[in-house]
């Protein structure tokens, strides 16, 4: 099975569906394919019902939150030094990031092929933060979208029954974001140091050797 | 009572005793566990209690299914935050005279998960803890050694003076504070009652140990 063969599929059923193979370098070689969010819901279901295979079976959801990043290019220019041409290195700096993504696993138990794996992106980490639910689709993606709900702050739009899954109602945070900040319970090493030792002077008074 | 004297009736067919250690022995015998597991420490405490390794000769294979019939309270596994409200009610709901094991090192101090955001740092901050069993998952052995390591600490309480067990002293609690849900971490983290901050001498950390320069 090939997913350049799905994906062309999926462009002739799913009329004006921007689609992208994001490249998987390891060895494994397993590609995934980006939806964008308004088609993301017809595509799914499309790939359910219309494909050959039929993708019957969703085996997996997860989160996977990537924040702003810079990242720095080195990018050769042609540049004119003391009247002579010559090549120059320059950094190019981007930003990347900067939103939540949801990961599909999908198998086809009819004809024993998969995983596809689909990919849905939010538009930002902070209120625009929506995704189609899966869940009218797979029934099995119904935990864990409230999983990602739960520890990402993705929200599934059209879920039945959005509630945190694993944490408690009215707890605020989104643990599994990398910008989470651990509750300050810390029980304190024998031997701290670095963070922990931060943490653990922050505790003491001063003649004890806090700050 | 002399010892040598006791011994010397017992063996003449006389058993002389003390309401202390008829009462004592009485309740050490007959430690009714509360029937509830939180991880995989359960499993083994489950092993613990089956033909193998048996914990009914001690007296304990009545496991009960109610709170109120328990005695003895076996901590088995990891206790996130959102369970150990819970753990905290049973107890309270437990009659005195009432133990604690905590079994594996998860319910000790948060075990592998220490550093998580979700398992509490040890069941000790809320209620208090008799016995301690090391481990990941202990082994059956480990629990019946706890267990009997429990019955000499039963066997030797005192019913009267300073000494006395909690059951025993109107003045202590036999209650304790049910933590609630908090927007970040439970409220209150810890019962200061109980538990304190364990004593990690940081005055030198971060500096230049001596002799070292």
């Amino acid at each position: 099975m090939n997913l350049e063969e799905i994906k062309s599929q999926i462009e002739a059923n799913v009329p004006s569906c921007r689609l992208e193979i994001i490249p998987n370098g390891s060895p494994s070689g397993q590609h995934s394919l980006l939806v964008d969010v308004e088609h993301g819901f017809t595509v799914a279901s499309f790939l359910r019902d219309g494909a050959t295979p039929r993708f019957d079976f969703c085996s997996n959801v997860s989160g996977v939150d990537w924040p702003v990043k810079e990242v720095s290019t080195k990018v050769k220019v042609k540049k004119e030094v003391d009247g002579v041409e010559k090549e120059v290195d320059e950094v190019v700096k981007s930003q990347s990031g900067g939103y939540l993504e949801v990961v599909y696993h999908l198998y086809s138990v009819e004809q024993r092929e998969g995983p596809v794996i689909l990919r849905m992106r939010t538009e930002d980490r902070a209120e625009r933060n929506h995704v189609p639910s899966l869940t009218p689709i797979w029934r099995s993606a119904e935990f864990q979208e409230r999983e990602a709900y739960d520890l990402f702050g993705i929200i599934f739009d059209g879920h039945p029954d959005l509630r945190r899954l694993l944490m408690w109602e009215g707890f605020v945070d989104h643990p599994m974001r990398r910008d989470y900040v651990d509750p300050d319970d810390y029980e304190y090493e024998p031997t701290a140091h670095d963070e922990v030792l931060k943490r653990a002077q922050a505790h003491r008074p001063a003649e004890e050797g806090g700050l | 009572m002399d010892e040598q004297l006791k011994s010397e009736l017992r063996r003449q067919g006389v058993v002389a005793t003390s309401l202390q250690e008829l009462y004592n022995w009485g309740r050490k015998s007959s430690v009714w566990p509360l029937n509830f597991g939180l991880a995989c420490c359960a499993i083994e405490m489950i092993a613990a209690t089956m033909a193998r390794y048996d914990l009914a000769r001690f007296g304990a294979e009545v496991f009960r299914p109610s709170p109120r019939q328990a005695d003895l309270m076996i901590v088995a596994g990891t206790v996130t935050k959102k369970m150990a409200p819970q753990v905290v009610r049973l107890y309270n709901q437990m009659p005195e005279p009432k133990y604690v094991i905590s079994m594996g090192a998860c319910a000790i101090s948060g075990g592998p998960f220490k550093q998580g955001y979700n398992v509490l740092k040890g069941i000790d901050r809320y209620i208090p803890v008799d016995v301690y069993i090391p481990g990941c998952p202990p082994r059956p052995e480990a629990l019946i050694d706890a267990f009997m390591m429990l019955q000499r600490k039963i066997d030797a309480q005192y019913l009267t003076g300073a000494g006395r067990p909690r059951h025993l002293d109107a003045e202590m609690p036999s209650e304790f504070v049910v933590p609630e849900f908090g927007e970040h971490d439970l409220v209150p983290t810890k019962n200061s009652e109980v538990w304190s901050v364990p004593l990690v001498n940081i005055s030198n950390a971060g500096k230049n140990e001596p002799g070292r320069d």
